[in-house]
This record gives C-alpha cells, structure tokens and sequence, in this order.
C-alpha cells in the first residue's frame, strides 16, 4: 500500500522536523519560572536599599518585605543556577549552540537588523536562526553567566574574593548585576513580543514542532 | 528645601531609617508570603498554589535551613575578607539600626561588665578596663549590609578567638551567642567556625577613637565575614553553647548563616 508508506516515512521523518527538542523545551520553561521569580524578589531587596532614585513598585515584588525576598531569592537561585549549568552543558555538548547561534557576522547582523526594522524579517524556517535571534539568544546566555557571577560574588564576597576583584570591587558588581537584570527584563519584552507575533515559535516551544 | 546629611555617598541618612523600618516585618510575619499582587500572576505560570501561604513559608524556611548547611560547607576558616587602606574609609560610616540613633542604648562604662556564660571554664565578668589591657589589633575592612549597601571602616580590638581561648572555651560547641543593651534585647548567635575566624574581633575603638555610642559602645563584635546584622552592637554578654537560640532578626527570617 503506496499511502501506508508514504505515511511511515512521514512518521520516520518526523524526528528530524522537531525544532526544539524536549530538553529545551523543559530547560527553557524551568527558566522562565526561575528567571521570574529571581527579578520579582530581586526588585524586593532593591527596594531595602536602592541604587538609583527609583524603587520597583510593591505589587511587582516578591516576599512582602526585605527577608522574605531574600528567602525567595536564594530559594530560585538554586532552580536558575542548576537548570542553568545543565543548559550550558548539554547546549555546548549536543553542539547546538554552535549549529544554532553560529556564526554571527557583523554584516549579517546588520542585514537582518534593518530587514526586521522594515518588517522584512522572514521567520519562515524556524530551524534556523537569523541574525537577530541568533545575537540575542547568544547575547542572553552572556548575559546570563554575568549575573550569575555577579550575584555569586555579592552573596559570598570573601570566599570568592577573586570573583569581586573580576568586576572591580563589592560595589561594582552590585551595579553589574544590576544591569544584567535590566537587560534580562528588555530581552524578555522583545522576545515575549516577538513570540506573540511569530505564534508558531511559540508553538515549537511548547510541543517542539 | 530641606537640608539632608548625607552619611555615605547617595544614602540619606533619614532614607536609611526609613529603610531600616521598612525592612522590618509585619507583626503578623505572614505579609511576605501574601505580598505582591504578581502572585497571582505566578500560580498561573507555575500552577502551584503559592497564595497557601504556610506551606510556602514552610518551604522557604527549609530551603533556607537547606542554605545554612551549604553556607557552612563551603565556609574557608582561612580566606581572609579583603582589608583596605585608611583612603579607602567611608566617611562618615553610616549609622544603622531599626531605631533612630536617639533610641540607640546608653551605656555608663563604669556599670557596664560583659558576662561569658555557657560552656566556659572562667565565667567571670569583665569590667571595660580589663578587656582594654587585652592586646588590640586593627583591621580596615568593608561593612555589608542584608540591604545591599556597604562602607569599609577601621575597627580596633582583641581578635575574639584569643578571648575565647582565655576564657577556655569549648571550641567544639556550636555557636557563641550574643546578648546587647537593645531596647528589644537584640541577640545573635554565631556559629563557632566564624567565631574563630581570624578576623572576627572584639571591636572596641573605632576609626582609632573609643567606639562611639553610634557603633556600639562599649563593645561591638566584628565579623568581616558576615551581613551587617550578625555583627551585634552594645554586646552584654556572650554564651558558649551548643543550643540554636534564634536571633532578632534570625527568628524573623534572615539566613541564621548570612556568611560571606
């Protein structure tokens, strides 16, 4: 029965079409919760003292006050930390990253910056990125190791008194880990955005194809 | 316009009270788990039920007693917080407490002895005089508070693992713990590990002056490698012993451990 075989090729064929293998999908849920919680307690501690003249409003903190956001914090830090590092592992030993977000040239960049500007950026196969995704998904995970870093050298300034000393000093890794959220909380706008507007990439990230 | 004294860079000193006070829990301590109305929006996400506020505080609490024990593991007796030259001190060094400096405690030296109880062999008082005769050693080292901000300041005093062992100490025993003049009867326990810490002091002068009623006098411990909050002002009186009693703000949720 020719159909019936078409349908098993179909059906052999389709491990190759998944996007986003089950590993990232989890990864990356398991960090969007951790990633949450971490910014919603962390704007809690900002308020005990903040940086700059502004303080994050009540109702997007976590814990109610300084010790109960430290408590969340230090809960989600564990989920953020381990979910994190098994990413980067798995990311780098499947070679994905390197399929996915490499090379990022300068001129492909700048290509495919003014095709979005311009609404032109084709999303329409979603195995591979282009220039854009691929700087900020690359860009993030920078980001990512930063203020992990920056966070473990606050938390514990003497017994890793040489992960200060690599952002300056105790209080140039605060303002480190600061910005790193910030920039945490800008990705988050364009790529929530971007996803809403691309809904099969959503898709993909929920059930993988 | 109202005039302002600034007592570290960018910190107002009315702003740090008011932050002080700010920190401070609800009485019914439930506040923290209810707080923010983004929980609602985060059982959505997570499809947990984080509003049960018992269970959640329930956990947190034993996360928290989960990162006590990690703290502890990973603790290096030996690393040394970093010290700094007398250029690098805060000027002035901020006051803080959960009270305005007015309400801070009075202490006459003449009346004041600091009782060591517990698992000693001496437990005799000791009057100012004869805690000064002990030898001093100074140590230029940054203050970090649970809030966030620090200011490095000089601290001159008797390391307190050379007392403890004048007193004969059982070092085995898991914590000293420390009483203070606080209106509250603020106390913190210190786990002996960083009580023997080289750098943990008996702190009886600051910025090369008797310590000023602002920093805890007559007698402040000072422990580089913990937050501000572990490092107890107007201290009355230290116990060697084996026994977890809580702290002020230990039994309101800080990390007992909030080492560093």
């Amino acid at each position: 029965m020719s159909s019936l075989t078409v349908t098993d090729e179909h059906v052999s064929a389709k491990p190759a079409k998944v996007i986003q293998p089950v590993w990232v999908r989890v990864m990356h849920w398991t960090n969007a919760v951790a990633m949450i919680l971490m910014i919603l307690s962390g704007w809690q501690i900002y308020n005990a003292s903040p940086l700059f003249s502004f303080s994050f409003p009540r109702d997007y903190t976590l814990g109610g006050w300084l010790g109960g956001g430290l408590l969340w914090h230090f809960a989600a830090m564990w989920l953020l930390m381990i979910n994190g590092l098994a990413y980067l592992v798995t990311g780098f030993a499947t070679g994905r990253f390197r399929k996915k977000l490499l090379p990022i040239t300068p001129s492909g960049v700048l290509h495919d910056v003014r095709a979005a500007l311009t609404f032109k950026l084709g999303h329409d196969d979603l195995t591979v990125y282009n220039y854009v995704q691929r700087t900020l998904y690359a860009g993030i995970i920078v980001v990512g190791v930063l203020i992990v870093l920056s966070g473990l050298s606050m938390w514990k300034p003497v017994q890793l008194h040489w992960l200060v000393m690599l952002f300056g000093d105790y209080p140039t890794a605060r303002y480190v880990h600061f910005f790193c959220m910030s920039a945490i909380c800008a990705f988050l706008v364009i790529h929530v955005l971007l996803a809403l507007l691309v809904p099969k990439s959503l898709r993909a990230m929920i059930i993988g194809r | 316009m109202a005039k302002r004294s600034f007592l570290i860079p960018g910190v107002d000193k009315r702003l740090l009270i008011k932050d002080s006070l700010k920190t401070m829990p609800d009485v019914t301590r439930r506040r923290f788990i209810a707080g923010g109305a983004s929980l609602g929006a985060l059982t959505l996400l997570t499809g947990c039920d984080v509003v049960d506020s018992s269970s959640a505080e329930a956990f947190l609490t034993k996360v928290s007693k989960f990162n006590d024990a990690v703290q502890d593991f990973i603790f290096n007796p030996d690393a040394l917080a970093p010290t700094f030259p007398e250029s690098a001190i805060t000027k002035p060094f901020p006051f803080n407490a959960y009270y305005d400096l007015d309400d801070a405690p009075e202490i006459a030296a003449d009346d004041w002895k600091l009782e060591v109880r517990g698992l000693v062999d001496n437990k005799k008082s000791w009057t100012l005089p004869e805690l000064y005769k002990l030898p001093q050693v100074t140590q230029i080292t940054r203050h970090i508070c649970v809030e966030g901000w620090s200011a490095i300041g000089s601290w001159t005093g008797t390391p307190l693992r050379d007392f403890l062992k004048l007193v004969g100490a059982d070092t085995r025993a898991k914590y000293v713990w420390f009483q203070c003049a606080d209106k509250d009867g603020y106390n913190s326990p210190l786990d002996m590990r960083s009580a023997l810490h080289p750098q943990t002091q008996m702190t009886f002068k600051y910025a090369n002056e008797i310590l000023p009623r602002a920093y805890g006098f007559p007698m402040k411990i000072r422990v580089p490698t913990k937050l501000g909050f572990k490092n107890p002002k107007y201290v009355v009186s230290m116990e060697v012993t084996n026994d977890y009693k809580g702290g002020y703000w230990e039994d309101q949720g800080y990390n007992s451990f909030s080492g560093s």
